[in-house]
């Protein structure tokens, strides 16, 4: 066994397992749960922990404050035992992520669009970026096997979708919707009501949303989907075995130039080796790369699975400017889902408008006292001193936000490396990421800001405030940094996710997309895998060929 | 006053930021609010200080600094001349102490009652929310098909 340190150190070895899974987030559940029909000895580590219901912020008074603590979306901020640092210093953009069972799961907003079927087409239809390898079609059935699984409120019949039915009827359009859904009409421009992944039924065991209105820090009640209560639930039951504050370190290689197994730190810090016949990266867009950077050896000098050079580049991480608005009457704040409904007027391309691509407008309700104080004031547009009470009563529960969530196309210099002196807790070197927003995003960009202050308009607000200039707003979704492909010199995996140079090597999540569309990734990040999770089966017999 | 060893702060530390509280949110009768001087509030927020412990500490330096010594012991008319200027300055350590101050203000139970907000957590009763104007989605549901089918898969 050769080690990235080139040592043959002896160390703890596992039993060995047929297929070995890295990351228990939104991919690495759907992959284990589709997987565990085979009978395989399945295994995952994942370096977070459980979290349990009770742990979540809306139990208790101190809600909002934690979504800047222990909930906070920014590994740096939160800063857990299960975390690792990431160096974003050279990024308007920073990294949202969460470790632990479930993954980003835990910590999203639960707005679930799926990509379009143009979004994977983009070379054809635009002349830029690369097409996919795989198209919409292809995905669909996996696309409705997840929104089975995940629960999704929402309504069929969106003129800007294929046809396709949620589980669930949609969120509340409340106060807020109604207002934006007035200005969308007045406008003439496309809204529909977003697909959410919150049970807004009672929905395979789990209770329904109840109002609490924080999904994002996770969701008390249960009614949000994140996949430690969806899919990790029945793959459990269904023989998987799942191991947490396992934190891999290397993926290993053996003579043949196959994977043999991960090196790893247990909950003890004790370092063990766990063969494995077949490893699956489930790691997100940072994760992944950073491990297989971390996995270099005599073999593969400049990272696993890298021999096209492309581990780590085009990363994508959705610039997604906030319009604020305020208005004269009381709707419904954070007293609902925080995302309501979504507008594609101006998803696909239109060349008039000087850029290519296009984007997702998302309509959100308010948000909490203290974080609308806190935002308020660190955007300026709350004084201190004594106009504070009177300013900060005309803005409680009277804001609307519009977010313009741009398609980010992938550029070779946007990358994650491997930071030269940043490591996390075990010593293990830590992801360093590289970004600067195009001048297409920032045409996209600056068109969805009008647009937006337009709707604010229609919609009645009183006043309106702008993001300032370089202030983005994350998400910061991570993809893009092992891209799919057929040909082996321009990308890391195959349609079908397989790694070209290490046939037993496969990646599932967010890091293999080709582009990024201009939606929330966690609905097609899970088709996709249970699509790749599909191809294993259906090529057992000649997996490694 | 909270506990030193629970507030890591020095006394001056403590008394400078309490009186920079009572100026960034002042009581107000109007309103029928405590300032974020409150005793209560106050031991509040240096409890949770948390995450931003320093960048507290290096906006109160800078206010000492500004202020020439000890900013609690200035009048008040330059003590707020002097609070406000700091606090124009911006940046990510004024926004630490904004946080700081308005995570624990804003969750105060005689301000949520002053706000007509009930003083709890959402769980486990949460919200009842009306379900708005489901006809308005009329003007949407007859418009022709927005998305590129590409591959040809709608037909």
């Amino acid at each position: 066994m050769t080690t990235a340190s080139g040592t043959s150190a002896p160390r703890p070895t596992d039993e060995i397992v047929d297929v070995l899974i890295i990351g228990s987030g939104a991919s690495g559940a759907a992959v284990a749960w589709s997987l565990a029909d085979t009978r395989m000895k399945i295994l995952c580590l994942e370096q977070g922990d459980w979290i349990k219901p009770t742990e979540f912020p809306t139990n208790g008074r101190d809600w909002e404050a934690r979504r800047y603590a222990d909930f906070d979306i920014s590994p740096n901020r939160r800063a857990r035992a299960t975390d690792y640092p990431v160096n974003d210093d050279n990024s308007p953009m920073k990294v949202a992520n969460f470790n632990g069972v479930g993954g980003g799961t835990v910590l999203y907003t639960a707005h679930f669009p799926r990509m379009h079927p143009s979004d994977f087409r983009v070379k054809t239809l635009d002349g830029v970026a690369d097409d996919w390898p795989v198209d919409y079609w292809t995905l669909e059935p996996y696309f409705a096997e997840n929104d089975r699984v995940m629960g999704v409120a929402g309504l069929a019949g969106d003129p800007s979708y294929p046809l396709h039915q949620p589980t669930m009827p949609p969120v509340p359009l409340g106060r807020t919707g109604t207002r934006y859904a007035q200005a969308m009409n007045k406008l003439g421009w496309h809204w529909w009501p977003s697909d959410i992944a919150v049970a807004t039924t009672e929905y395979d065991g789990r209770a329904k949303c109840i109002n609490l209105g924080h999904c994002t820090p996770g969701c008390a009640q249960g009614a949000k989907a994140s996949v430690d209560i969806t899919y990790w639930p029945q793959a459990l039951r269904a023989g998987v075995e799942l191991r947490t504050r396992c934190r891999v370190r290397e993926i290993t290689t053996n003579e043949h130039g196959m994977a043999s197994g991960v090196v790893y730190y247990d909950p003890s810090g004790v370092e063990r080796f766990q063969p494995a016949e077949m490893v699956i990266v489930a790691a997100n867009g940072i994760g992944t790369p950073r491990l297989l950077l971390n996995s270099a050896s005599a073999q593969h000098p400049n990272g696993l699975a890298n021999s096209s050079g492309q581990v780590g580049r085009n990363l994508m991480v959705h610039p997604w400017p906030q319009i604020y608005g305020y208005i004269d009457e009381e709707v419904d704040g954070d007293r609902a889902p925080m995302t309501v409904m979504w507008s594609k007027e101006f998803y696909e391309t239109d060349p008039s408008r000087g850029f290519v691509r296009g984007y997702t407008l998302q309509f959100a309700r308010g948000t909490g006292p203290a974080n609308e104080a806190i935002t308020s004031m660190a955007a300026g547009r709350l004084p201190w001193g004594r106009d504070h009470h009177r300013a900060y009563r005309t803005m409680l529960y009277r804001s609307l936000r519009v977010g313009v969530a741009c398609e980010d196309l992938p550029e070779a210099h946007n990358r994650v490396t491997i930071d030269p002196i940043l490591k996390d807790s075990h010593g293990i070197p830590a992801p360093r990421i590289d970004y600067t927003v195009s001048e297409n995003t920032q045409r996209m960009m600056d068109h969805g800001i009008a647009r937006s202050v337009e709707i604010l308009k229609a919609a009645g607000c009183h006043t309106i405030h702008l993001p300032p200039p370089g202030v983005l707003n994350s998400p910061g979704h991570l993809l893009g940094t092992a891209r799919m492909g057929h040909d082996p010199d321009h990308s890391v995996v195959n349609g079908w996710g397989r790694s070209h140079d290490v046939k037993n090597l496969f990646i599932v999540d967010g890091s293999i997309w080709v582009t990024s569309g201009g939606v929330n990734p966690t609905s097609t990040i899970q088709a996709l895998a249970l699509y790749i999770a599909d191809n294993i089966k259906q090529r057992l017999a000649n997996l490694f060929d | 006053m909270p506990d030193q060893a629970v507030s890591d702060l020095t006394p001056g530390e403590l008394r400078d930021l309490r009186r920079l509280a009572a100026i960034m949110v002042p009581a107000s009768t109007e309103h029928r609010v405590p300032g974020a001087d409150d005793e209560a509030i106050f031991a509040d927020i240096v409890r949770s200080l948390g995450r931003d412990r320093e960048a507290v500490r290096k906006a109160l330096a800078l206010l000492r600094e500004m202020a020439g010594g000890d900013f609690s012991r200035l009048d008040a008319a330059t003590a707020e001349t002097t609070a406000m200027e700091m606090l124009a300055r911006g940046g990510s350590t004024v926004t630490a102490l904004g946080r700081a101050v308005l995570q624990c203000y804003y969750r105060d139970d005689r301000v949520f009652i002053a706000l007509g907000l009930e003083p709890r957590a959402p769980f486990p009763k949460g919200h009842q929310v009306e379900q708005g104007d489901w006809t308005l989605l009329d003007a949407v549901r007859g418009r022709p098909r927005m998305w590129r089918d590409v591959d040809g898969g709608g037909r």
